[in-house]
């Protein structure tokens, strides 16, 4: 039997995931991580991207989060996302037309309007369409 | 004794008080439902929470974050207060209000001094009433409390205490326990309790990334503000069931009160009836 590591995600909103995984692969602030069993305890803040679980017998998760924070303990990983989704429930098109509209809110600002929750609405939409992108693709 | 026309208006006007407060028990209970869902939903990501900070607070880190530590002497304290909007709950935010005097009388008593940051209109009437200081407020925050509503006021007593202005932090919220029994609980926020798991004892610590203090700030600020979501959710749920059962003892009340004046209505028309029998009795043996 191989080894595997319990993860938890969870979202200000709700509980996401409450299981078992062979491999975690989360989008660290410093870059991807890849978390075996037994890996070293770890905190971390996470960027918007795609977090990805290799579950036994060959299966597979994935889920989008927006930002958060991540802690590793040797049998556990936690992930607090501020928001997430499971990817399977994402709406391509949503995403899409989501992604246009910040990008044109971004393009298009004033200077009356609150320049950093723009770029930020941006970076999360992209992020979150790359990621569906990246998982179609393959 | 009152006419029968006279009676009849007060049964009429009871009727609509009824209808009122029926309307109101249910619009309660169908929101109680929603925000109890919501309480439960969020309920997971606080207690993860919760674990994570445990866990720091057992490690031993190179950067010891304030939030982590006991201070020495307690001068001056904060309290978030955490009320409804609105009344005609029942005994909820009394209960709430009297829970809060009896431990700010007992601070009084140590010497220590108490700043407020209240959170819903009947916790800012009622204090502002009762006197003290008060730093902070956030009313009309509705049903589906939006975080960064609430971050303001939590941002003040974070401020405070790094600032070491106050040396501990408190939630005074009430606590759902089931739609008949809410409860109003004092808990600490700051310092933060780590938990006392016997296995975590010996030396250890996280590897951070980017680095300590910006990882352990974050999650803090992070944490801290989710326990305060927490309590407004909560409250809002308390808040609806109180009001479910208050209204619904209500309506039963007014039953009972329409129920008895049904009886002295049905009595002074018999009474008109008899009366006017007579008259003409009375009438027709006069002629």
């Amino acid at each position: 039997m191989t080894m595997t590591i319990h993860v938890d995600i969870v979202s200000a909103e709700t509980e996401l995931y409450s299981g078992v995984a062979e491999m975690v692969f989360v989008p660290g602030k410093m870059g991807e991580l890849g978390i075996a069993p037994r890996h070293t305890p770890l905190v971390t803040t996470l960027k918007p991207g795609l977090v990805r679980l290799e579950l036994p017998e060959n299966k597979e998760e994935s889920f989008f989060v927006s930002g958060g924070i991540l802690e590793i303990q040797p049998h556990v990983v936690t992930i607090l996302s501020d928001s997430a989704a499971r990817t399977e429930d994402m709406d391509e098109a949503a995403v899409l037309k989501a992604k246009e509209e910040a990008e044109h809110a971004f393009e298009n600002r004033g200077d009356d309007i609150d320049f950093e929750h723009v770029q930020q609405q941006m970076v999360e939409a992209r992020a979150k369409y790359e990621a569906l992108q990246k998982l179609r693709g393959r | 004794m009152a006419s029968a026309k006279e009676v009849r208006t007060k049964i009429a006007s009871i009727k609509n008080t009824q209808k009122i407060t029926k309307a109101m028990e249910m619009v309660a209970a169908s929101k109680m439902r929603k925000v109890q869902e919501r309480m439960k939903a969020a309920r997971p990501y606080a207690a993860k929470m919760r674990n994570v900070i445990a866990h720091m607070g057992n490690a031993s880190p190179e950067y010891k974050h304030s939030y982590l530590g006991e201070r020495d002497e307690v001068k001056r304290i904060g309290i978030i207060i955490v009320s409804s909007d609105r009344g005609l709950c029942g005994g909820l935010n009394s209960n709430l209000f009297r829970e809060t005097i009896s431990h700010m009388k007992q601070w009084k008593d140590k010497d220590i001094d108490i700043d407020m940051c209240l959170i819903g209109t009947k916790a800012v009437s009622f204090f502002t009433r009762v006197g003290g200081s008060i730093v902070g407020q956030a009313t009309h925050i509705g049903d589906k409390p939006a975080i960064d509503e609430l971050i303001g006021t939590v941002k003040i007593m974070l401020d405070s205490f790094n600032e070491e202005k106050i040396d501990q932090l408190y939630l005074i919220s009430n606590k759902f326990i089931n739609s008949m029994t809410q409860e109003p609980t004092a808990e600490q926020l700051l310092p933060v309790q780590a938990s006392d798991e016997e296995e975590l004892k010996h030396h250890w610590d996280y590897i951070y990334e980017p680095d300590a203090k910006e990882v352990v700030d974050h999650l803090l600020t992070r944490f801290i503000e989710s326990l305060v979501y927490q309590g407004v959710i909560e409250n809002i749920a308390c808040e609806q069931a109180a009001r479910m059962i208050a209204m619904k003892s209500a309506s039963d009340n007014a039953g009972t009160l329409i129920d008895d004046l049904q009886l002295v209505y049905n009595k002074a028309r018999q009474a008109a009836i008899t009366q006017e029998l007579s008259e003409i009795v009375s009438g027709a043996a006069a002629v």
